[in-house]
């Protein structure tokens, strides 16, 4: 019997059973034939049994409505009435739509201005943590907070401190002699404060899986870079950041996901005009014009080619980033 | 995609422990770091840490602070900083006139079932992930990790259809059924029980003639039981604070989760003044910011021993 169990354990074929011998009989004499049979049946098929609810509901809840989405969307329908085939039509109508086009774009956006700063500051957090310091568990929970709120909440929270005319962002503004901001109408700093409230939530919470990373870094490449008089900043980049490398990886790419479907921020944001991303459609997402085509609109033909564009973003999206970290994995040569 | 990201995940989601003494009974070890930090903090750490723990708290003080006002002083520059007189009127208000109070009921039912079927079918998955030999096994575990990056936009149209014939829009089970099972969960599992569980306790187990629900039940249950906890906390949170699909699903007058409720009240379906819509946004939050007071630790432990956020 070995004492360690290793990373990829085989499985544990039982001595009372080889899966090879056909004969009835068992080597344990408690037992009849039958049961033996039963015990070889229970062992070949119970991995299968076990992992059955996941893919089951994987494909009730998941595979089944993908595909029918992908089907939906090459056809024209409303809620309840027959679908009309149309081919490609939904998805020309996009490419000739200017809504579409500036859901996509203020999706990119709002994604990128909402992804870069935090996963930066949640790094510049994780390394603050990785000081001995007193008080980390309260730094921890304080900073993991926003991650126990929800969208719905912290977004009208928000909602009012950016409030352009009685707001407490603008009221600081004023102090500090800069002109009311118009966090609602005007496209960007609606963008921005949109942003802001995504990166209140997950700062923390990437922050976090940050600094588990860091404290597996080995103390010894920290003692040879100080020995070889490196700087703590140069520490930090040569020593911290190549080592969380997959991590980081892993951070972006999720974020880059959450980002992709962006929709309950920018809907109770926009209050009244939620739907529509504002007033002049300044923060419509994809997400969100996916939903005023369906629900709003009616034509859930039309929403389903938004739903497949949008995986197929996630898609181009993935393949760039593998390719990336593929590149730079093989120019560190590790 | 997730061909060439499932490695990386998996690489990346569970931080190598440095190693801990293996002991499939206080398990809970995989979970506390013993950390390389290598000096000090200065001054300026303090500072930088307690400006970001200023910022991460006063949104939600703010909260409480504006919950306890009247609508009419909420919405006047400058706004109030100090809690104000009328937090109970508010409470009361938001509990019995929009739906609050049957919300937070329904939001407890939704997050209870959801994360205690989650924990019970992850674990197996999980366990027959890690620790069962059998044909597939790998692609499957790849599949489950792809199934991840899948979107809740995908699904939504057809499950809204599918909803409506059965007569199910509304209905609480349209939320809790399509969530009875997580990838997250499977994948969380599987590498806990990788360390956590010597096959030897299966072995000996089997060896006894113990059939596999009772080695699930006396041997795989108890080892993953601090896993288990966590990950049915990770599962709460994310039950609770689920938007997108109960948005669609639910209707605020009907039979909404909390979320759902607080997106009418923001959208204005019921006239109410600003104070009260940040009273719901408050009986939103209070009941998780109190699991993470009392709890905090281990789930700060769950998040980075499985990072994965949906």
């Amino acid at each position: 019997m070995a004492t360690s169990v290793r990373a990829r354990p085989d499985g544990s074929p039982p001595p009372a059973a080889p899966p090879s011998s056909t004969g009835p009989r068992n080597h344990r004499s408690t037992s009849g034939g039958w049961r033996s049979t039963l015990y070889r049946w229970d062992i070949k098929a119970i991995p299968y049994v076990f992992i059955a609810p996941f893919f089951l509901t994987f494909a009730a809840f998941g595979l089944f409505p993908l595909i029918y989405t992908g089907w939906l969307s090459l056809n024209r329908v409303e809620l309840g009435g027959d679908p009309q085939w149309k081919g490609l039509e939904n998805y020309t109508d996009l490419a000739t739509s200017e809504f579409f086009w500036n859901a996509l774009f203020n999706t990119f956006t709002i994604g990128i201005i909402a992804t870069v700063p935090q996963l930066l500051i949640a790094l510049g957090l994780a390394h603050l943590l990785n000081y001995k310091l007193r008080g980390r568990g309260f730094f921890r929970i304080a900073i993991l907070a926003p991650y126990a709120t929800s969208i719905a909440a912290a977004t009208l929270v928000f909602a009012q401190l950016f409030n352009t005319d009685y707001g407490m962002i603008n009221t600081i503004l004023d102090w500090i002699g800069v002109g009311p901001v118009h966090w609602e109408s005007s496209k960007w700093p609606a963008q921005i404060a949109i942003s802001v409230i995504v990166t209140w939530r997950w700062t923390g919470y990437n922050a976090l899986i940050y600094l588990a990373a860091m404290q597996a870094v080995p103390q010894d490449l920290y003692e040879a870079a100080s020995l070889d008089g490196a700087s703590r900043w140069r520490q930090f980049i040569s020593v911290t950041i190549p080592s969380i490398r997959p991590t980081i990886l892993f951070t972006v790419v999720v974020s880059t996901i959450g980002a992709t479907q962006l929709f309950g921020e920018p809907m109770l944001y926009g209050g009244s005009v939620g739907i529509s991303g504002g007033s002049g459609n300044q923060f419509q997402t994809l997400s969100l014009l996916m939903y005023e085509k369906g629900w709003v609109n009616n034509s859930l033909g039309q929403a389903s080619a938004i739903a497949w564009i949008m995986l197929l973003l996630l898609l181009l999206i993935g393949g760039v980033q593998a390719l990336v970290s593929r590149h730079n994995r093989k120019k560190l040569g590790g | 995609m997730a061909r060439t990201l499932d490695t990386t995940t998996a690489e990346a989601a569970v931080p190598h422990q440095p190693g801990t003494p293996r002991s499939g009974h206080r398990s809970g070890r995989r979970f506390r770091q013993t950390a390389g930090r290598q000096h000090h903090a200065g001054p300026l750490t303090y500072v930088l840490l307690a400006v970001a723990a200023v910022v991460s708290l006063f949104p939600l003080y703010w909260n409480l602070v504006a919950a306890s006002h009247s609508g009419e002083r909420v919405v006047q520059a400058p706004a109030p900083l100090l809690p104000g007189p009328r937090l109970l009127d508010n409470l009361s208000f938001a509990w019995n006139q929009v739906h609050m109070g049957e919300a937070l009921i329904n939001t407890t039912v939704v997050a209870g079932l959801v994360a205690v079927s989650t924990v019970v079918f992850s674990t197996l998955a999980g366990f027959a992930f890690a620790k069962l030999p059998f044909r597939g096994r790998g692609m499957l575990l790849s599949l489950v990790v792809a199934t991840m990056t899948i979107p809740p936009q995908l699904s939504v149209i057809p499950l809204y259809q599918i909803i409506t014939d059965l007569g199910w829009f509304d209905q609480l089970q349209s939320v809790v059924l399509p969530s009875l099972v997580a990838a997250f969960g499977v994948f969380f599992m599987r590498q806990f029980l990788l360390e956590a569980l010597p096959i030897e306790l299966v072995e000996a187990a089997r060896m006894d003639g113990a059939h596999s629900l009772r080695v699930i039940w006396h041997v795989v249950f108890p080892v993953a039981r601090p896993a288990m906890a966590v990950l049915g906390m990770l599962v709460f949170v994310q039950a609770w604070n689920d938007f997108f699909w109960p948005f669609i699903a639910l209707t605020q007058d009907g039979n909404p989760t909390l979320q759902v409720a607080l997106a009418g009240l923001g959208a204005g379906n019921h006239t109410v003044d600003h104070a009260v819509v940040l009273t719901g946004a408050l009986i939103s939050t209070v009941p998780l910011l109190l699991v993470f007071a009392f709890l905090g630790k281990h789930i700060v432990g769950g998040i980075t021993a499985g990072a994965v956020k949906s």
